[in-house]
Order: structure tokens, then sequence, then C-alpha cells
């Protein structure tokens, strides 16, 4: 029989627990792996359709090649877009009693949260890694040092916005209430952000775009691709990736501390 | 085990404040098994939120496991299980995974998890079932598959909030058994709740009856009908003109209180009742009145409730949930 019970944690830690929820996650998107792929076939299909329109205006975007210009936009699509519906996976657990039972256990709040918006980060990186090579394929040419930070950005972008997304989902705990809400916010955030062409003129939507962080990041990445990693363009781009992560993580775990969240 | 205080909770709502407990004082002992009755809305499961540090009480204090909930919610966390009514486990996860997983976030060491995993599963009859998805095991696998996620990190108290409910009848008895077995094999405290009488009776060592957020009775199953005042005695007469005479008859009973009539039936409420019976019985026959039935009926945990609160359990299935308050 059991012996009795002690209240020793040997193992516990914030990041054993972390990677105890990240594991545990990761096994089941590689066991159902269809959304991963449907993630990865957007920004593909964007590359392949949208792409070649593009190659004529390679001289008035200031690139070498069009890729070069369009492939930043499709990570940081990939890094918001990619993470951003994540909490509908989140509501069915909540519904399952997962998250209620991950509660009662004694491991720190934050850790359930975290260990789900890495597996995110993980999935996102791996899909932005494809994204560049099938961008190669394509005619991508761009410094390795800008490709390797570009992937890198989408996954920092992929924390902000995944763990912002189980917050909000963790918050109205109905799919119903969560689409809408998402969706109301990402499309003016992907239409102002420069993604597909560049916003120029008129110049009131050209400031309005300004206040987008998603414009710079954007641009930081396009001129990381050109191979300049520390002008003020790609300062700002990693300034405001790392202000995301930061708030995103922040509305997160605080959404996940609070009882009855 | 569990000593509390003035617990209550009170929820902010659009349309103003719900107050679903309104100040709970109970103890539950060592290696019982305590039963929490109440109707849908009374209260039950927002208790057992805060026992369980789900919840934060908006007043009160309450020690369980020997811990502060309110300065060691942690602690409380590491010694306590829980088994919520939505369920615990992934429709598409494994059974086996699940429960490892879970005892891992308990610091546990993944083999002896995996053991204790293995040795639950052998002892709630989910063998063979370890590498199966979630969703593809019956509603009574399902429901033992969350005891086991609430046991694997073997915990000195069990919290088992409706454990039963949407089981069928050979699920449920086969469930009761499983925690009888919890106390009996393990020595655990089991704390439940229910809004099956059938249930407490059968399984609790004491019950705690709650109505509108407050204990308005607690005993054993047997104290509790005791104070329902005696059996009731149940009789059919064969034709309705010998209704009056029957119902004289048994009213003129020592002790007896006319508890109402209907067609051809008479129900009177006597003290020790089947000391009676035969008596009654001559003295109708004597008279010449014909009987299709006679039944003694020992008070259930339903006349109890009916008795403490005015209103019968089974009218609470539709419960009164205020908006913002959990399910």
């Amino acid at each position: 029989m059991i012996a009795t019970d002690t209240d020793a944690r040997p193992r516990s830690t914030f990041v054993h627990d972390t990677l105890v929820v990240f594991r545990r996650a990761m096994r089941l998107s590689l066991r159902n792996p269809v959304w991963t792929v449907m993630g990865l076939a957007q920004p593909v299909l964007y590359l392949a359709l949208f792409g070649p329109l593009l190659e004529p205006l390679k001289v008035q975007l200031g690139v070498g090649n069009a890729y070069q210009f369009f492939v930043p936009g499709l990570l940081v699509q990939l890094g918001m877009f990619g993470a951003m519906f994540v909490g509908f996976g989140l509501i069915a657990e909540w519904r399952d009693g997962v998250i209620e039972s991950e509660r009662v256990t004694p491991a720190p709040r934050s850790a359930l949260v975290l260990g789900r918006v890495l597996r995110d980060v993980v999935v996102i990186a791996v899909q932005g890694t494809v994204l560049c090579v099938v961008g190669f394929a394509f005619g991508l040419r761009a410094p390795f040092v800008g490709i390797v930070l570009g992937v890198l950005t989408a996954a920092m972008l992929g924390a902000a916005f995944a763990s912002a997304s189980y917050a909000v989902a963790l918050t109205v705990k109905s799919e119903d209430a969560l689409a809408p809400l998402l969706n109301g916010i990402a499309l003016p955030l992907l239409l102002l952000s420069g993604i597909l062409l560049p916003i120029v003129s008129p110049a009131w939507l050209k400031d309005l775009s300004d206040l987008n962080p998603l414009k710079h990041v954007v641009d930081g990445i396009r001129a990381e691709f050109l191979g300049d990693l520390s002008t003020a363009t790609s300062l700002w781009g990693y300034g405001l990736t790392i202000a995301l992560v930061v708030v995103g993580i922040w509305f997160g775990t605080r959404t996940f501390r609070r009882e009855n969240g | 085990m569990i000593h509390a205080r003035g617990l209550a909770r009170t929820f902010r709502t659009r349309r103003g404040d719900v107050d679903a407990v309104r100040g709970v004082d109970l103890d539950v002992r060592r290696g019982e098994i305590v039963g929490f009755l109440g109707p849908n809305g009374a209260g039950k499961t927002t208790t057992l939120r805060m026992l369980t540090t789900l919840l934060e009480p908006t007043r009160g204090e309450a020690t369980v496991a020997g811990l502060d909930l309110r300065r060691d919610p942690a602690g409380v966390r590491r010694r306590i299980g829980y088994v919520a009514q939505s369920g615990s486990t992934s429709g598409n996860a494994r059974a086996g995974e699940e429960v490892v997983d879970h005892a891992l976030l308990y610091g546990e060491d993944r083999a002896v998890a995996t053991a204790r995993g293995k040795e639950l599963f052998e002892q709630l009859d989910l063998d063979g079932l370890w590498d199966r998805t979630c969703a593809s095991l019956s509603g009574g696998q399902r429901r033992r598959l969350d005891i086991a996620m609430g046991l694997v990190h073997v915990p000195r108290l069990v919290f088992l909030d409706e454990p039963t409910t949407g089981l069928d009848p050979q699920a449920r008895a086969n469930l009761w058994e499983h925690v009888r077995a919890l106390r009996d094999a393990r020595g655990s405290t089991v704390f439940l709740t229910t809004h099956y009488l059938d249930e407490a009776d059968a399984l609790c060592d004491r019950i705690l009856v709650i109505d509108h957020g407050t204990i308005v009775a607690e005993g054993s199953p047997d104290e509790l009908k005791r104070q329902v005042s005696g059996d009731a005695i149940v009789l059919t007469v064969s034709h309705h003109a010998d209704l009056p005479r029957a119902e004289a008859a048994a009213g003129a009973l020592p002790g007896a209180t006319l508890a109402g009539t209907e067609d051809r039936t008479v129900v009177v409420r006597v003290p020790a009742g089947a000391t009676l019976l035969a008596g009654l019985l001559r003295s109708l026959d004597a008279d010449g009145i014909a009987l299709d039935a006679v039944e003694l009926r020992r008070p259930t945990l339903d006349d109890v409730f009916l008795t403490l609160t005015g209103r019968s359990l089974r009218d609470g299935e539709t419960p009164p949930t205020p908006t913002g308050a959990p399910a």
C-alpha cells in the first residue's frame, strides 16, 4: 500500500512546473498537428500567391528582392496570428476542468500559463524557420543573422500574443465572445502594420500606423534582413518586441494568479 | 481535518451582490466521510471552492489539513486532493499521461508517479485504459479517472464535488465502493457534496445540510432522520367510503399526527411505527375495513430536508445561479 504523504516537493520549482506544463501541451500539439500545419499554410500561401506581385516593385521598396521586404511581414503576421487564437484551446481545456485541476496543485500559477506560452513559442519558431526556408526557395536572399533575428522576433511576438490570448480567454471563458474580440483587435493591427505593403501615404494613415508598435517591429526585421542590425530602426524593433513580451506575459500571469480566473 | 468559522463568500454581479455562502461553520474529523447536502445553488460548490483555495473567502477563517487557508494556500493545496464537478482531463490527452503530469505538478518523481498511477488504475477498475484518450472513456470511467487524478499525490484529505452526477445507477454504486475504500483502506478523510439523498445516506458518516448559504442541520443520517417525528404509516383502503374511519383509527394511535389523505390513501406519522402497526391492522380488520395496501415508511433524508427547509430537495433541480458566480 502507498505510504503516507509528505509535504516535501523536491522537484518543485517554477522552472520544473513550467516544463511539466510545456511538455504536456507540446505532446498534445504534436499528437494533433493539424492546427500547426494549418497555421503555417497561411503565410506560405501568401508567399506563393502574393509575393510575386511585389517583385516588380522591388526598386520602389528599396530591396534587392521582394521577399526581403515580404518575409519579415509574414514573420510578424505568423507571430501574431499563430499565437492570438491559442485562447480557444484554453477555453476547451477550461471546460474540461483541466485548468481548475491544475490550479488546485501547488504549482505556481505563472507556470501554468508560461508552460503553454513556451509551447506556442516553440511552434512559432519552427513555423518561422520553415517559412524562411520556403522563402529561400522562392528567391529570398538575406543575411543569415538577419533571418535568425527575424524568426526570434516572431517567436517573441508569439509569446506576447499567446499570453495575452490566454488571459482574455480565461476572462471571457466563451468562444463566442473571444472570436469577435480577437478579430476586432487583430484586423486593425494587421492593416496598420504595413505587413503587405509599405504605408507611405496618405499622411493620416501613415501617422496612424506609426502608433502601431507592430509596424516598427516589421520595419526592424526588414532592416535586419538588409543586414542592418544596429540602426535606430532595428533597435526600435528589438525594444518594442521586448516591451510587448513584458506586457503580454504580465497580463497572462496576472490573470492566472487572480482567484477564480 | 477541517475547521471553518464564519466562512462566507459574496459575488459581485451587475445586479448587485449575491451572498452565495453566508457564514458556514463546520468541523470534519480525521477518517470521516462527510456529506455536504443541499439543492443546486445552495452554496455547496462555493464552499468547496473556498476550502480548496480556489476561491478566496469574503469573510471567515478556516484550517484545512492543519494549515491556515488564508496564510498558506499553497501548503493546503499540497495536502488535499480535489475532484471537481467539471472533470479534470483533456479529451484528446491519454489517461495515464494526464495522471502522471498531474502528479509531477505536486513535485512527485516521474517513476513514483507512474507506479502510483498504475496502482490507482488497478484499484479504480481502469486497467488497460492507461494509453487510451480520455474522450474514448465511458462516463463512469472518466469520473474514476478524475478520482485517480485527485488521489495520485496521496492526499490526506479528499474533496469530491458531486462525484456521481450524470452516472448510471451501476456506475454510482461502483463509485460509492471506491469512496468507502478511500477511507477504509487508506484512512483518508473524505468531504463530498451531493444533492442525492440516497448517496448521502449510503455513504456518509455525517451529513451537513446547507440551504441558502447556511448550514441548517448536521448529524449522522440516522440522527437527522430521527429529527423527523417518526415513521410514516401509509394505508390504502379498498373503498373510498371507509377512508374517514381508517383516518380516525390511525389518528387515534399514540403520538400520531395526520400527514395527509388523498383519494383512498391516508398517511400518519407515528413514533416507532413498527410496534403499532400490528394493533392498527387488527382494529381496522375488526371494524370491517378492507385494505388494498399497507406501507411502513422509514423517514428519508428528503423528509428531513422538507422538515428543515419547508421544501423538497427535489424542487431545487433548476438552480438560481447568480451571474458571475462559477458554475
